[in-house]
């Protein structure tokens, strides 16, 4: 059991100026399951390679359980890792992979074997262990990869998109079970996705990564209800949040000729700044569609069946902008209807600087 | 019009890939008859070979017999095919150890200048060396090792070197770095990644190189003949000691030659089950 903290730690890889990761400070208490979310290009895979040892880190530490192994070489720092692309070892049968860890470590065959009988029980593997892995699918290979981490019963677990060669039914089914095999281990683990979905459902914790720079790190329902900036309003939920520049109503922040409901503190707080240099943010299901608000044209009805998404046209700061409704399932709204937009849940100011104006 | 279009397009293609076929098999024949012609003079009679073109005779393994015979004053056949079978696989097996990493020096880890390394090891190439081999006679007279196997050996190894370190690059490159860092992470050393790991992926690679270095070792004859031609001579010395001054003996001949290229093609064969095997093994997803 381990608790794994980043100390500023910082990569800058050769022939670079901006940092893939710069100065990184991420504390991941025993038995997390910890998610690095973010776009391509975050940084979030090389933060998982700082950990793992794979990847130099050129500024800051990284410690595990206190013990600082920012210079340890990966086979010195008891982790397992699971690989997007699975690497399993090509020459080698399900059980000699899942073994191989052990092997190194001077563990008895008979001792090998039991725990790999033990990991193939869990994952269902166990029909498969004399198989060479080109004779397996893709989710029989995740679940070596899995095996092969969890029969180590390393200090912590790292995850690397283990899941995105998986088709989508397969990713929600594997997804599930990750995270219930997590909670029943109570392994450490880093995991790293860039699906928002993934990182919400999964996560005890959520980091979100752009650019190198950590955004913000809370609970997955904390980044919902509470985004730290601009960056992370934007990119937790789905369909994302609706973010526009605020229009000046009455000096108060808008949207098209209509102030945005605002409780007394955030309105106070964003009084310090004029309503032209904030921005609005208003996740699709706090607004409705109804008799009285902000006039505008369906111009997509996207209905999901649960629910659908009405992409609405709307007159805002003199241009025509598409802000997106949700709508119950079968709704009766039609291409081209005029419709309005109301509030019916929170809205989120941002200031100049993109940080979130809280009360 | 595209149903109607079809039906000849297809049958144009079927064509053209008879054409294609035929032509490749009347390559191929051009090129295996001389040594069709070769298996076959070794099974004649000295009448037999030096006279009209025969399909057809009476096999006879008598100058088979003949050549394999030692004689006193002479190179024996099994004199000659140990010395090249030691000269062979004595600097085989060098070359595979010196390679092995030197290859991975300059693929998976590269050091600081790989690409001048790389171009080092194959400008050794570029003279000719013929241009070399006085100085390389005189330096084995110093060292007292012309007539030994072991200078054969020494050059063998220095001249297969350079094309096993580029021939084992490309297939060290072509190893997953995943796979290598997976096994970093399973706590394996160096040592354990390469031979557990990078080694087995790369079989059909290290069959292929080592099956080269053999064919041109056991081929090689102007070193050979300049360096021992007493003693330690090889197989291909042997071969044209069968060729006389005192009349046509292309049967003797023959034979000598087919028995000198059975080595190869039986190295070929047991390199080739390897390579398929290792080709079958797939890759990493």
């Amino acid at each position: 059991m381990a608790e794994v903290k980043f100390d500023a730690a910082s990569r800058i890889y050769p022939g670079t100026e901006e940092p893939a990761v710069n100065k990184l400070n991420l504390d991941i208490g025993d038995g997390e399951l910890l998610v690095l979310v973010g776009p391509s290009g975050s940084g979030k895979s090389t933060a998982l390679r700082m950990l793992a040892g794979l990847e130099f880190v050129n500024d800051g530490s990284i410690f595990i359980n206190d013990k600082d192994v920012t210079l340890a070489p990966p086979q010195d720092r008891d982790i397992a890792m699971v690989f997007q692309n699975y690497a399993l070892y090509p020459q080698m049968t399900v059980a000699s992979n899942m073994a191989f860890a052990l092997k190194q470590q001077g563990v008895s065959k008979e001792d090998r074997m039991a725990r790999v009988k033990e990991a193939a029980k869990i994952l269902d593997l166990e029909p498969f262990l004399d198989r060479k892995p080109k004779n397996l699918s893709g989710g029989q290979r995740q679940r070596v990869a899995m095996g092969r981490a969890i029969v180590r019963e390393p200090q912590v677990f790292l995850m690397d998109e283990p899941l995105s060669n998986l088709d989508a039914k397969l990713r929600v089914q594997t997804r599930t079970e990750l995270a219930d095999l997590q909670a029943r281990l109570g392994v450490t683990t880093v995991y790293v996705t860039h699906d928002q979905v993934e990182a919400m459902t999964m996560g005890h914790r959520v980091a979100v990564l752009n650019f190198g720079v950590l955004q913000q790190v809370d609970a997955p329902r904390t980044l919902y209800s509470a985004p730290a900036n601009k960056f992370v309003a934007g990119f937790i939920g789905s369909p994302a949040m609706n973010l526009l520049a605020a229009s000046d109503v009455g000096g108060r922040a808008g949207i098209g000729g209509v102030q945005v409901p605002l409780s007394d503190a955030v309105a106070a707080a964003a009084g310090a700044h004029p309503a032209r240099e904030l921005t609005v943010g208003v996740r699709p299901e706090h607004l409705q569609l109804g008799s009285e608000g902000i006039p505008g044209e369906a111009i997509v009805v996207e209905e999901l069946g649960s629910e659908s998404f009405v992409h609405v046209r709307i007159d805002h700061l003199g241009e025509s902008t598409t802000i997106v409704v949700r709508d119950e399932g079968e709704t009766d709204v039609r291409r081209g209807d005029n419709v309005s937009v109301g509030f019916n849940g929170p809205v989120h100011l941002f200031g100049p600087d993109d940080q979130r104006i809280s009360g | 019009m595209s149903g109607s279009n079809t039906g000849p397009v297809v049958g144009e293609r079927k064509l053209g890939g008879y054409l294609l076929s035929a032509l490749a098999w009347f390559v191929g024949f051009l090129f295996f008859f001389p040594v069709f012609w070769m298996v076959l003079s070794g099974f004649k009679t000295e009448a037999d070979a030096n006279g009209p073109p025969k399909l057809f005779f009476e096999p006879t393994t008598e100058q088979f017999a003949e050549v394999t015979n030692d004689t006193t004053g002479l190179l024996s056949a099994g004199e000659a095919f140990s010395n090249s079978f030691w000269a062979v696989a004595i600097s085989t097996v060098l070359v595979m150890l010196l390679a092995i990493p030197a290859a991975y020096a300059l693929s998976i880890k590269p050091v600081d200048k790989w690409r001048d390394v790389l171009f080092f090891f194959i400008s050794t190439k570029f003279l000719p060396i013929v241009a070399a081999i006085l100085p390389l006679w005189i330096i084995a007279r110093e060292l007292n090792l012309l007539n030994t196997r072991l200078i054969l050996i020494i050059l063998y190894t220095a001249m297969n070197l350079p094309l096993a370190v580029w021939m084992l690059r490309s297939f060290f490159s072509e190893v997953p770095r995943e796979l290598i860092e997976a096994a970093q992470i399973d706590g394996t050393n160096l040592r354990g990644q390469i031979t557990s790991v990078i080694l087995p992926i790369v079989a059909p690679g290290l069959a292929a190189t080592a099956l080269l270095c053999v064919i041109f070792a056991w081929n090689e004859f102007f070193l050979a003949v300049q360096l021992n031609p007493i003693e330690g001579s090889t197989v291909p010395i042997w071969v044209t000691g069968n060729v006389s001054t005192r009349g046509n003996f292309l049967a003797k001949l023959s034979a000598a030659s087919t028995l000198a290229t059975l080595p190869v093609i039986i190295a070929g064969w047991l390199a080739q089950k390897r390579m398929i095997r290792g080709l079958a093994m797939g890759a990493i997803k």
